[in-house]
């Protein structure tokens, strides 16, 4: 369970705002995070993956205090064990698919099973620069998953794939996650990527 | 003709490059972090040497490493360093004149890289240190390769710094831009034409490899 009471001023194009979340999401499963432009969903999830901090607050994941503005406590993101898919998807211009996903892991079986769940596996040796966009989308969500996150935050993971590769990319992470007993939180706009999830509208 | 003062400038670019690099990369990482005031004075401060003429911050390296002057005197006195009119005071001179044409480059290079990149490296466990060894420093080393020929270049034409600071000794401050200056003051022009054309034919060459290595940049490997 992953209790959540915050606040935290944001500074957008619309102005400024104060971002105030009140609400848990359950362990194992598929949150679906939706609101309008703007309304700092992104910002919810660099906050609990520790990359800012919020003014006020307190954030719980499984009875294990991860950020507490009473006592100026906050976890290194290094420690809270989440694996984040960024919308710019972020990939290290310098490594290769197969490096990418070796700097979160070492295990050489897991790294097969990670680029055949991506369909990635003839791409192994490329540069992500050599990649289409929806190859280098698929690269950033392995490598979220490389390091067997319990948590995994994804931000607009599937908005550069095709409807055929989207559906058979989630049926493919559905089985990770329960096999992982992974924990997602996902914001997006599509109304169709994991139907069953229960959504959190902000 | 006597190439000793070519290799004296060679040497002392060389020297300088190291040094700067060692000094110049955690110091540009430093200030390409956000902006704050005490921040922005000391890029100020190392921003100078761009802009003073040579002979402004001759004088007052003169001034400061002069043994009749606490800086020079404490030197002297504890590591019988003396800086002035010395192959070491044209290094220290060199180091500072030329920290700029270091640091800009890579400054620029660590805050045009998106932040992302660091916060996916954190997320995948990895610390600060290894987040720079790993991800930042390889994805910005042909701004350090550009920083390390610009600075080498620079050093290499050295010319206000050094005559103040070093003068004019044959094998221990006689550089090449030096040799060249006093070759026509002594109207030698054919040495002094021999100086300028090796001079000339280094530094093209250095410039020119800068753009072959970046050929593929979209931007001006300089701007």
């Amino acid at each position: 369970m992953i209790e959540i009471d915050i606040s935290k001023h944001i500074k957008s194009y619309q102005g400024n705002n104060e971002l105030m979340v009140k609400t848990s999401f359950e362990h194992g499963c598929i949150s679906r995070i939706s609101g309008p432009s703007g309304v700092g969903k992104t910002t919810l999830l660099r906050i609990i993956a520790g990359l800012i901090t919020p003014e006020k607050g307190i954030i719980k994941v499984d009875n294990e205090l991860w950020f507490d503005s009473n006592t100026n406590f906050s976890k290194r993101t290094q420690d809270r064990n989440v694996g984040f898919v960024f919308q710019d998807y972020a990939l290290f211009p310098n490594m290769t698919v197969e490096k990418q996903l070796r700097y979160g892991s070492s295990d050489e079986v897991y790294i097969s099973h990670l680029l055949a769940i991506g369909q990635m596996e003839m791409f192994r040796n490329s540069l992500p620069k050599m990649l289409s966009g929806g190859q280098q989308q698929r690269l950033a969500i392995l490598r979220a998953l490389s390091t067997k996150p319990r948590l995994l935050l994804m931000d607009e993971p599937f908005s550069a794939l095709d409807h055929k590769l989207k559906s058979q990319l989630i049926a493919n992470l559905k089985a990770l996650f329960i096999e992982q007993q992974t924990t997602v939180l996902l914001v997006t706009h599509a109304q169709d990527e994991l139907q069953e999830s229960s959504v959190f509208s902000m | 003709m006597d190439l000793e003062p070519i290799w004296l400038s060679i040497k002392l670019a060389i020297l300088t490059t190291i040094i700067l690099l060692i000094i110049g990369i955690p110091i540009a990482y430093w200030l390409s972090r956000k902006n704050s005031i005490g921040r922005l004075i000391i890029e100020a401060f190392i921003t100078m040497p761009l802009v003073l003429p040579p002979s402004v911050l001759g004088f007052y390296l003169l001034l400061a490493f002069s043994p009749n002057n606490s800086l020079g005197h404490w030197l002297h006195q504890h590591f019988d360093i003396q800086l002035v009119f010395s192959f070491e005071g044209l290094v220290v001179a060199s180091l500072i004149y030329s920290l700029p044409f270091m640091i800009s480059p890579i400054k620029s290079a660590f805050a045009q890289l998106p932040k992302s990149l660091a916060e996916a490296s954190y997320t995948m466990g990895k610390s600060k240190t290894e987040t720079f060894l790993h991800v930042q420093l390889p994805n910005i080393k042909a701004s350090i390769f550009t920083a390390a020929v610009l600075t080498f270049a620079h050093t290499l034409g050295e010319f206000g710094v050094v005559l103040m600071i070093g003068g004019n000794i044959p094998g221990v401050t006689k550089v090449a831009s030096i040799a060249i200056y006093d070759s026509v003051e002594t109207m030698d022009y054919a040495a002094a034409n021999d100086y300028a054309l090796i001079l000339f034919a280094i530094t093209f060459t250095i410039v020119l490899a800068v753009f072959l290595f970046n050929r593929n940049a979209v931007k001006n490997p300089f701007e």
